[in-house]
């Protein structure tokens, strides 16, 4: 398998304070892959970094081929990198579907756009019912499949998500990762940030252990699982 | 149906108006509809993107200071109309670029106080760019400007239908009409675009909208422009009707009432900003008669009208914030936020 995304050296500054070190990392075309770490552990820079939303500071990021430190944000939705957002991001006095429309901003006029509206209408019913409504009144559950929708609208190769998982009923966590691995499983690049470890790991291949702005770790999902290391510090 | 009878209202209304209350008060009205123009132009920035700009009025000077160096004595420049009100928008357009382009890195209040900067700016240049050079003639301002005119029509002065007399102001609302009926159009088409949707997500939230591959400076870019182009046109029509422009009429004053126009009538929907700027331009002129009034009633003038306009200005105000703080006819959206 070729790398779809290669990381080398990644670092990310915020003014004096360094919130990613000299980060590498890989993601294999159709791989899993999480980032797993507490809070404040650089887990989310890194994927701004890779959306194009902070500058890095050093390292290089290849996608595809591509040196991507000349491609601006606006121009990786477009090559299949797509983000959902931490704390997901709807535009809360826009229409369910005018989300879902924001999604596909870059694809103007394309052609299939109406298809992939009805393909993420299959994938969450919920939406499909609320689609006039504004998003802000969406159940936070919904709200996550809104953004993750959203980012599907873009038809993404490389789908990266920031805690999905973040402030919902447990019930709803699982029903969201249900979807995730559906996702994974229609041939979607999965680059996966969770504090919940243990669901992460379930659905992935391989993860990446993440320190005060260092991988401590890495290896495949399932012997992280094992580790006692990842045990006592993530799993409890 | 209810369209046939505005339109119908519309036409009537500046006769109806010469005939019972005199030319000044089609005057009025022709300054509302500038001033409706106006607001519709600061609506696109403030309410359609959600950027803060204390200087709109920078642009209506552009505009205005555009007109009268092409169509005056003072450089013995005629330019027609047709030239002179797109030239006015482009400079005014491209003001906006050069205002936005160093300063739309910041946000809200930042923003709104280096807009602020740039519309007092505009008009220091405006009053001393009289030396070495005389290009603004600096205070005096610039007079003796043409008239609006539209072919062969002189729109400065009166002309005659069959029997009917259509005095200066009558020719004037009429021109202003139509540019208020293009702006509003304009409005809507953009509004409910993939650009205006855009906008309104830059505005919800710039990361995810960012993230979504919206290149978030452009389109706030855009926006000041179009909305700066809105403020250049009005700016023509305003020296054109007025035949005289000088600093004086571009104060912070006017770029604070122009906002309150927009934000008292409900920001980002086309009706309650239309709604705002009538009711703002409209209410000080008729209560410029409480003078009298007092005098009838009271015997005496017991508080100067002009003072009056004021404190009931502040009070409307205030009174506003507490009972309706999304303006008389808010955009749906806005209604969702304010009141969950």
């Amino acid at each position: 398998m070729t790398a779809l995304l290669q990381v080398e050296g990644l670092s990310v500054h915020y003014g004096g304070i360094e919130a990613v070190t000299g980060l590498d990392l890989e993601v294999r075309q159709g791989e899993r892959v999480t980032l797993i770490g507490a809070n404040g552990a650089g887990k989310s820079s890194t994927l701004k970094a890779l959306a194009g939303l902070v500058v890095p500071s050093a390292g290089s990021i290849r996608y595809d081929g591509v040196d991507l430190r000349t491609v601006p944000a606006w121009q990786r939705v477009g090559r299949g990198l797509s983000l959902v957002p931490e704390g997901r991001g709807v535009f809360s006095r826009l229409s369910v579907e005018e989300n879902l429309l924001m999604g596909a901003y870059h694809r103007n006029g394309a052609t299939g756009l109406y298809e992939e509206l009805e393909r993420v209408y299959g994938l969450f019913t919920r939406l499909h019912e609320r689609r006039h409504q504004a998003a802000g009144t969406l159940s936070g559950g919904e709200q996550q499949m809104l953004a993750i929708g959203r980012a599907l609208m873009a038809a993404p190769r490389l789908l990266m998500l920031d805690e999905p998982s973040m402030g919902l009923a447990p019930l709803m966590v699982e029903r969201i990762f249900e979807v995730i691995r559906n996702i994974a499983e229609a041939g979607v690049t999965l680059l996966l940030v969770e504090q919940n470890a243990r669901l992460a790991l379930e659905i992935c291949d391989r993860a990446y252990v993440m320190e005060s702005g260092r991988i401590v770790l890495t290896d495949s999902a399932a012997r992280c699982l094992d580790n006692p290391l990842v045990r006592s510090a993530y799993l409890g | 149906m209810l369209l046939g009878a505005a339109a119908v209202l519309l036409l009537v209304l500046p006769f109806v108006t010469d005939a019972a209350l005199g030319h000044g008060w089609v005057r009025i009205l022709d300054f509302a509809l500038l001033y409706v123009l106006l607001a519709l132009g600061l609506n696109i920035v403030v309410g359609y993107a959600g950027l803060l700009d204390l200087g709109y009025v920078a642009f209506f000077a552009v505009g205005a200071y555009c007109y009268a160096l092409l169509a005056s004595p003072h450089f013995d420049l005629h330019w027609p109309l047709w030239a002179l009100l797109p030239a006015g928008a482009l400079l005014a357009a491209s003001f906006g670029v050069l205002l936005g382009t160093p300063t739309l890195g910041l946000r809200g209040d930042y923003l709104a106080i280096v807009t602020l900067g740039f519309g007092e700016i505009i008009r220091i240049f405006l009053n001393n760019l009289n030396t070495p050079v005389n290009i603004t003639n600096g205070p005096q301002g610039v007079s003796l400007i043409d008239p609006l005119r539209i072919g062969p029509w002189s729109l400065g002065q009166v002309h005659h239908l069959g029997g009917l007399e259509i005095p200066i102001v009558v020719n004037i609302y009429f021109l202003f009409l139509v540019g208020v009926l293009l702006a509003i159009v304009l409005s809507r088409r953009l509004e409910h675009s993939r650009i205006g949707r855009a906008w309104a997500a830059i505005r919800e939230d710039e990361v995810a909208a960012a993230s979504m591959g919206l290149h978030t400076r452009n389109l706030k870019l855009l926006a000041f422009a179009m909305g700066a182009s809105f403020g250049g046109l009005s700016g023509g029509l305003f020296a054109g009707f007025q035949g005289f422009v000088s600093p004086e009429s571009f104060t912070l004053q006017e770029s604070v009432m122009i906002l309150c126009m927009v934000v008292l009538g409900g920001m980002g929907n086309i009706a309650g900003v239309v709604l705002g700027a009538v009711l703002l331009s409209v209410l000080p002129e008729a209560l410029r008669a409480a003078g009298g009034l007092q005098q009838d009633l009271l015997g005496r003038v017991w508080v100067d009208p002009s003072n009056l306009r004021l404190l009931l200005f502040g009070l409307a105000l205030v009174l506003m914030m507490l009972l309706r703080p999304e303006g008389l006819l808010p955009a749906r959206a806005r209604q969702r936020e304010l009141h969950g």
